[in-house]
């Protein structure tokens, strides 16, 4: 009922955001059918498919050029407005945040490759203002659902540095003692809810969590609680049966939870037009009857501007909002990836559209930060992630005794021996030697 | 598709009380449902009747047949809840939901979760009531989405709920393998034990009445290996309201297994609050010369064998084992120490199933006391065909029992 409402609503008017975006101004409806050429440079090395002419269409999907911060700039200075999209103070810690994500990942495979981390490791270098735009508009008490790609969000949801440094080199310390590991990062005190490492198992989780927070205000009287969920996930994902059910569920019982769909355009080796129908995912959410809306996912105001708007919404329980956000990552899926599929064309234009780079562009444009103020906090963040190494690798491994522990929440799940205690309590199950 | 269809078939055999058709027509906003319900009334006479024993002027012979031998064994059973006492009378689908509902009046954050569980009062009525009693939100019907609605327990359960998570039949829990097995069974412990997931999943499961392979598996072979999660089997309503308490209180994930064709088996428990303990096994009847270990269904096929066997003269031990992981190590032990022979009787496949795991288990813990092999009895490594006899040969029946014992106790 309010569903059928709501599809409506959008499904003729778009996400009612004024968002700096001018694509939402000019085609607010984009049409496929009616863009005859685009020669996008999203497109990248896709470009090169053969389809067969019924399928050409969606590979004309992309709208207008997406629209970086220095364009902004541009058309700030000529109108000379003194509104800025963020304050000094906003600006430094979004940049600060956005540093701490590449220097850490770029520790992160300084450490693998020297032997001090292992498994698979999925690096987020060029997608940081997604993590940062969204992430940082968050209170401690709002939950984070990721992905196996998820060290960038635990940063930016407050997990200390040193913690997730820890973890990735299988340390005691680590935030999650070593058990979890690259894809597995909790954090119970900032509500990161993980670190899920098969794809869109996470959706369900989040959506559980948005339940948790209306469970709250509606049957437990808790009125202050407007705790919203975002669950992060990317382009591939967005072909699994999760994505759906889950994006049916929120908007039917209007759970506060955004979807953050990171578009990098590549799920491994599957390019996103080879792998999806119709390749604009944020036309999915009026479908199920929310808003979708799509943000250049290389610019941190931008994304923020939406973050802001779909994250308000979900507070005042107005229900979830789809979001994709247009990005790229600048390493291969994994640390183990040879990346051979990509066009190094498609990465040198992304390259040039680092996030971090127009974000500096855009503060120092706009005397929001000094060079050296920004300088400043590029020091202080290498030295947190030297620390974070620093304490990582002084940490204890793990004593055998920690094996059994946390198995169970309450260890009388391992059962009752031949000699009628429960297998718990032998000295063997404390000191982790016991057979389970 | 199925789905839909075995709930309202069950639902149509178990009641057709006005008010549950009155709830059903509230509800005619959803095109949907109500043609199911359409379709239902029509369709599920004809099956309703042959395959699932709710309905008391049972048309189907077999079905009639055993739920008087469920009945009869357990009058003669010594089991702990006995009949004397004061207490109530209830059926062991309304015992479940005694206990369901005892335990959401108890504690504001257990919910309920799952396909029909609201308004429908679940496909087999153990919610029924229980959505106007507390709320559509506690009371949460979803879509048919099982691995979402699984998952979104899960999430709801990391973030201070106790979900009660029913798959209308076990089998469709299969959908959901992914968010049980990593996430129930595994995020515990990836999160160095910073989130308890408290969550209950239950369901019907087990061999029905030519229900078909799909909709009559014995998943707990399944479910077995999957690390930090509790399986427990009910087979009585004593057991069934007391493990589905004990089960939602617990901090740890626990799948409780319901038997489809228990749901009818009538006894008068206790009116005092009471819960079992997830992990000891039920001493059904005490005996001397032969341990039979069995659970769920399997219980009611040991108990008329036992009869037969008391005739002949053996004194069997048969003990319900009713936490299928982990094993109650300590009673089963007491009783091998004092027979010397073991005969296990499941429903479970024959291949990795919960018998192979107890031969090991008793094999690695109390090989000196045996006399003689173990002997496990297994359903079929088949899909549980639709033909009646094909499906009678699938699953142990007594007079298999009754040889084994013999062939044991030579």
């Amino acid at each position: 009922m309010s569903a059928a409402f709501s599809t409506a609503k959008f499904a003729t008017q778009p996400f009612p955001l004024n968002t700096t975006s001018p694509r939402s101004h000019d085609k607010p409806l984009f049409d496929p059918l009616k863009i005859p050429t685009c020669s996008s440079p999203f497109l990248g090395s896709t470009g090169k498919l053969r389809l067969s002419s019924s399928s050409k269409l969606n590979l004309h999907r992309r709208s207008g050029a997406v629209v970086a911060v220095s364009d902004v700039v541009k058309e700030k200075k000529s109108k000379s407005t003194p509104n800025l999209l963020i304050t000094k103070e906003e600006g430094l810690v979004l940049y600060e945040d956005m540093v701490l994500g590449r220097a850490f990942e770029d520790m992160c495979a300084q450490m693998y490759y020297r032997g001090k981390m292992f498994g698979f490791v999925h690096l987020y270098n060029g997608q940081e203002a997604v993590s940062t735009g969204f992430i940082k508009l968050l209170k401690k008490e709002d939950s984070v659902v990721s992905t196996y790609r998820d060290h960038v969000h635990a940063l930016s949801k407050g997990v200390p540095a040193r913690e997730v440094m820890s973890e990735l080199f299988g340390k005691t310390t680590g935030c999650c003692r070593g058990q979890g590991g690259s894809m597995h990062m909790f954090s119970s005190e900032h509500n990161l809810l993980g670190g899920f490492a098969f794809i869109g198992e996470g959706i369900p989780v989040a959506t559980g969590a948005a339940f948790s927070s209306k469970y709250r205000r509606e049957v437990l009287k808790q009125a202050d609680c407007d705790h919203v969920t975002l669950a992060f996930f990317g382009d591939g994902t967005c072909n699994n049966g999760q994505f759906f059910e889950c994006l049916n569920m929120a908007a039917l019982w209007k759970l506060p939870i955004i979807f953050v769909v990171e578009n990098n355009l590549w799920a491994i080796g599957m390019s996103h037009l080879r792998a999806t129908s119709d390749p604009q995912i944020y036309k999915k959410g009026p479908a199920f009857g929310m808003p979708g809306i799509h943000v250049d996912g290389m610019d941190v105001l931008k994304v923020r501007e939406v973050a802001k708007e779909a994250i308000g919404r979900a507070r005042r329980g107005e229900g979830p909002t789809l979001v994709e956000c247009e990005t790229y990552r600048f390493r291969g899926h994994s640390l183990a990836d040879p990346d051979e599929l990509r066009d190094p064309a498609e990465k040198a234009h992304y390259a040039a559209r680092d996030p971090i780079t127009a974000l500096k562009k855009y503060m120092i444009e706009n005397s929001l930060a000094s060079e050296a103020e920004l300088k400043a906090i590029d020091k202080k963040i290498d030295e947190v992630v030297e620390d974070a190494v620093e304490f990582a690798d002084e940490s204890p491994l793990p004593q055998r005794s920690q094996l059994l522990e946390n198995v169970f929440a309450d260890p009388k799940g391992f059962g009752i021996g031949p000699d009628g205690r429960y297998r718990c309590e032998d000295p063997k199950f404390t000191e982790g030697t016991a057979h389970v | 598709m199925a789905a839909i269809f075995q709930g309202v078939g069950a639902a149509a055999a178990l009641s057709s009380s006005p008010s549950n058709s009155f709830d059903t027509k509230k509800l005619l906003c959803s095109p949907r449902r109500s043609f199911s319900a359409r379709k239902g009334a029509s369709f599920v006479v004809v099956r309703s009747d042959g395959s699932v024993n709710f309905d008391l002027n049972h048309k189907g012979r077999r079905a009639q047949q055993l739920i008087t031998n469920a009945v009869a064994t357990k009058a003669d059973s010594s089991a702990a809840a006995s009949s004397s006492k004061p207490g109530h009378e209830l059926l062991l689908f309304e015992a479940l939901r005694e206990g369901l509902e005892e335990e959401m009046e108890r504690d504001a954050t257990v919910c309920v979760m799952g396909e029909d569980v609201g308004h429908y009062g679940g496909s087999y009525k153990v919610t029924k009531g229980l959505a106007e009693k507390f709320g559509d939100l506690r009371v949460l019907d979803t879509p048919i989405a099982e691995n979402s609605f699984t998952g979104m327990g899960i999430g709801a359960a990391m973030t201070g709920l106790r979900p009660v998570v029913e798959g209308m039949n076990m089998g469709f829990l299969l959908l959901a393998f992914n968010q049980i097995s990593n996430n129930c069974g595994m995020l515990h412990y990836t999160s160095g034990g910073q989130f308890k997931i408290p969550i209950v999943i239950r369901g019907p499961g087990g061999v029905g009445r030519q229900l078909g392979a799909e909709h009559s598996q014995r998943l707990e072979s399944y479910f077995q290996s999957i690390p930090g999660i509790q399986m427990v089997a009910c087979s009585t309503p004593y057991n069934a309201k007391g493990l589905m308490k004990a089960a939602i209180r617990s901090e740890n994930p626990v799948i409780l297994f319901e038997h489809v064709l228990l749901y009818n088996l009538k006894e008068r428990i206790p009116d005092e609050d009471y819960i079992c303990n997830l992990e000891e096994a039920e001493m059904v009847r005490p005996g001397e010369h032969v341990t039979i270990l069995t659970y769920s269904r399997m219980r009611y096929h040991v108990m008329q064998a036992a009869k037969t066997l008391v005739n002949k003269g053996y004194d069997p031990e048969v003990i319900d084992i009713r936490s299928l992981k982990p094993f109650d190590l300590y009673t089963i032990g007491n009783s091998v120490k004092k027979t010397h022979r073991v005969l296990i009787v499941e429903e479970c496949m024959r291949t990795g199933g919960i018998g192979a795991s107890l031969t090991a288990a008793i094999t690695e813990n109390f090989h000196d006391y045996l006399d003689a092999p173990i002997i496990c009895l297994s359903s079929q490594d088949v899909p549980t065909p639709y033909a009646g006899p094909l499906e009678e040969w699938t699953v142990v029946q007594p007079a298999q029992i009754v040889t084994a014992v013999e062939q044991l106790c030579q």
